[in-house]
């Protein structure tokens, strides 16, 4: 039972961290790889408009996510147009400028048990007889409210499907009037904003810290790419697959093994199967 | 000529030894020959004279630092520019090497004549193996499972405790002298540089060049792109093992930090700042940008933000490089002419 319920917020806590990066990178094909740093200047930016600022909490948390979306509008505004369709360099440019942000945090020394979120409702509730407390009921219930919203904007929003037709085909799309730059910048600022809100509902379970940001970019990656570029439903059985698994081997072998099992996870999904198990993009492309 | 911007243009124009000599010596006179000989003869040169003239031990050391880094860029470059395979993975070549050579080392008591050798041939052997089945990816996706490979081994082993766990592997026997230590490594890398270069101008190179530019052309002409594509990879991450090995017998120790990041960026970075495809310029860039890292080790961490700063801003601004601009300068004839 125990296992059930922590699989199960487990798996929504890896669907909400990988919503952004799929956004960006399953539907418009922008490899956003400064996403695990967005995450955590997010946790820090919220910290620092609370004990520094003396913001109220809500607003702060307003505060982080504009500037998140702002932020990743300019990366795509100022670095990644300037690469666009080389793939390689897309990736070593964010992932270059990930891990400066990252980096820097580091360096300027966040780190360590001060820095952590308050929890949004103190207090725990039992199901069955597993202690679960209301922060991870409030991840299952982002995790589903950002799913399913997502689910609708990208099928039944114009600008939604516009972002789908993008990554479709572009020529196609361009004819037919979409500006392809500017549903880039749409998709980079939403894929941040989404970083962001992960960041903000799961960091107050522990403390924020640098390395959060490596982890938060390969399972994003792992999520994303074992359900596949572009299909929702694999990303969301992606993120349960990935997150059962995880818990089982803590539970089982050895709580080391927790990201071993997602990069492990991205290897033989890459070997075995490139396009995912439900990718129907480019399947042609990947592979000679 | 005071024509407007709108009436010049500049012209290119080869030179005229350059257009003889693609591929043929001119030694018709001392002035061919000297066109020729100096850029190489400048380049042996000051890499030799380099460990005389640093003040101390540890620049020494740096020196030694920045040719395996070197090597491990050579590596990249082939594999980016002349095959087509964007590698992410430095580090996976590097540890696997020095883990090799400090496993024959220690356990099998080797000495350091033969674990150096050794350990290339089986490091590349092994990375060789455990990238075949990624060889059928094309670009982002072969990056990807390259970047996962260190961080996948690093975690394994620090889960599993096994290897030495997160001491690695003290007690590695070290150089007999320093200055074989120094120049050992130096007489390697320029022999791996011209000896690359060499080796992508046969007609490997050309099928090579092929896989990377056509794989289905090169495929229907009944070649096996995976055997190329191995044997690249073989070549490359031999080099890398190369490295890993020089740098397990020079620190006497082998650990998971061999898998660090450092081994995966600062190759790629010296080969976008210092021009991809021409094999000179990712070994400068090297011999650039490990002493600057070394000097800012003191800042901690601010390294790692000032080389990705610099990677992404040559990336972004200057993606062709230094040395191919430098190539062209001095092969070129430049002139305006009016439009």
């Amino acid at each position: 039972m125990g296992l059930l319920i922590y699989g199960i917020i487990n798996s929504f806590s890896l669907a909400l961290m990988a919503i952004g990066f799929t956004l960006v990178y399953g539907i418009s094909r922008l490899p956003n790889f400064a996403h695990g740093a967005l995450y955590v200047i997010t946790g820090f930016g919220v910290w620092w408009f609370v004990h520094k600022l003396h913001l109220h909490y809500v607003v702060s948390i307003f505060l982080a996510l504009v500037l998140m979306g702002l932020i990743g509008a300019g990366i795509y505004r100022f670095v990644l147009i300037r690469v666009r369709g080389m793939a390689t360099s897309e990736i070593i440019a964010t992932y270059a400028l990930g891990l400066a942000i990252l980096e820097f945090l580091r360096w300027r020394g966040f780190k360590g048990m001060t820095y952590t979120l308050p929890v949004f409702i103190e207090g725990s509730i039992h199901i069955g007889d597993v202690p679960v407390d209301f922060q991870r009921i409030i991840v299952i219930a982002i995790g589903v409210l950002v799913v399913s919203f997502m689910w609708l904007f990208t099928h039944f929003n114009k600008t939604g499907l516009a972002l789908r037709g993008m990554a479709q085909d572009e020529h196609a799309a361009m004819m037919l009037g979409i500006d392809s730059d500017w549903m880039a910048i749409i998709a980079m600022a939403m894929g941040s904003i989404l970083a962001g809100l992960s960041a903000i509902v799961l960091l107050p379970l522990g403390n924020i810290v640098v390395e959060a940001g490596y982890n938060v970019l390969i399972l994003s990656i792992a999520v994303c790419i074992v359900g596949g570029l572009g299909s929702w439903v694999g990303a969301i059985l992606a993120a349960f697959m990935i997150g059962f698994i995880q818990i089982l081997t803590v539970q089982y072998i050895q709580s080391h093994f927790h990201m071993v099992v997602a990069l492990l996870a991205i290897i033989i999904t890459l070997i075995v199967r490139p396009s995912g198990l439900f990718g129907k993009q480019k399947e042609l492309e990947e592979r000679v | 000529m005071d024509l407007t911007i709108q009436e010049r243009r500049k012209e290119r124009v080869d030179r005229g030894i350059k257009v003889r000599t693609e591929g043929i010596y001119a030694i018709s006179s001392l002035e061919e020959v000297t066109y020729l000989v100096f850029p190489r003869l400048v380049l042996i040169i000051g890499i030799l004279l380099l460990p005389i003239l640093m003040p101390s031990l540890y620049w020494k050391r740096v020196i030694s630092i920045a040719c395996i880094y070197s090597l491990l860029a050579l590596g990249f470059d082939f594999l980016a520019h002349f095959v087509g395979l964007v590698s992410l993975g430095g580090a996976f070549f590097i540890g696997v090497g020095g883990y090799t050579a400090a496993i024959l080392n220690k356990s099998f008591g080797l000495p350091i004549v033969l674990t150096i050798p050794l350990a290339t041939v089986v490091g590349a052997l092994i990375c060789t193996l455990l990238l075949l089945p990624a060889l059928p990816l094309r670009g982002v996706y072969f990056a990807i499972v390259t970047l996962m490979y260190p961080l996948a081994l690093m975690r394994i082993i620090e889960a599993l405790n096994i290897l030495g766990g997160t001491d690695g592997i003290l007690g590695v026997a070290g150089f007999p002298n320093r200055w074989v230590e120094q120049y050992l490594i130096i007489f390697i890398l320029i022999f791996v540089l011209f000896g690359l270069r060499r080796f992508v101008n046969e007609d490997i190179g050309l099928v090579f060049r092929g896989v990377k530019d056509n794989d289905q052309a090169v495929r229907a002409s009944g070649i096996s792109i995976t055997f190329y594509k191995a044997l690249a990879v073989f070549i490359a991450s031999g080099l890398g093992s190369l490295g890993g090995a020089y740098l397990s017998h020079i620190y006497m120790w082998s650990g998971i930090s061999q898998f660090a990041l450092d081994f995966s960026v600062i190759p790629i970075a010296a080969t976008v700042i210092g021009g991809g495809g021409t094999l000179v310029g990712p070994l400068l860039g090297c011999f650039f940008l490990v002493p600057i890292s070394e000097w800012l080790r003191e800042f901690g961490t601010l390294r790692i933000v000032f080389y990705s700063l610099i990677l992404m801003m040559f990336i972004m601004f200057r993606s062709e490089g230094f040395m191919v601009y430098a190539q062209r300068k001095y092969h070129q004839f430049e002139r305006w002419v009016k439009v």
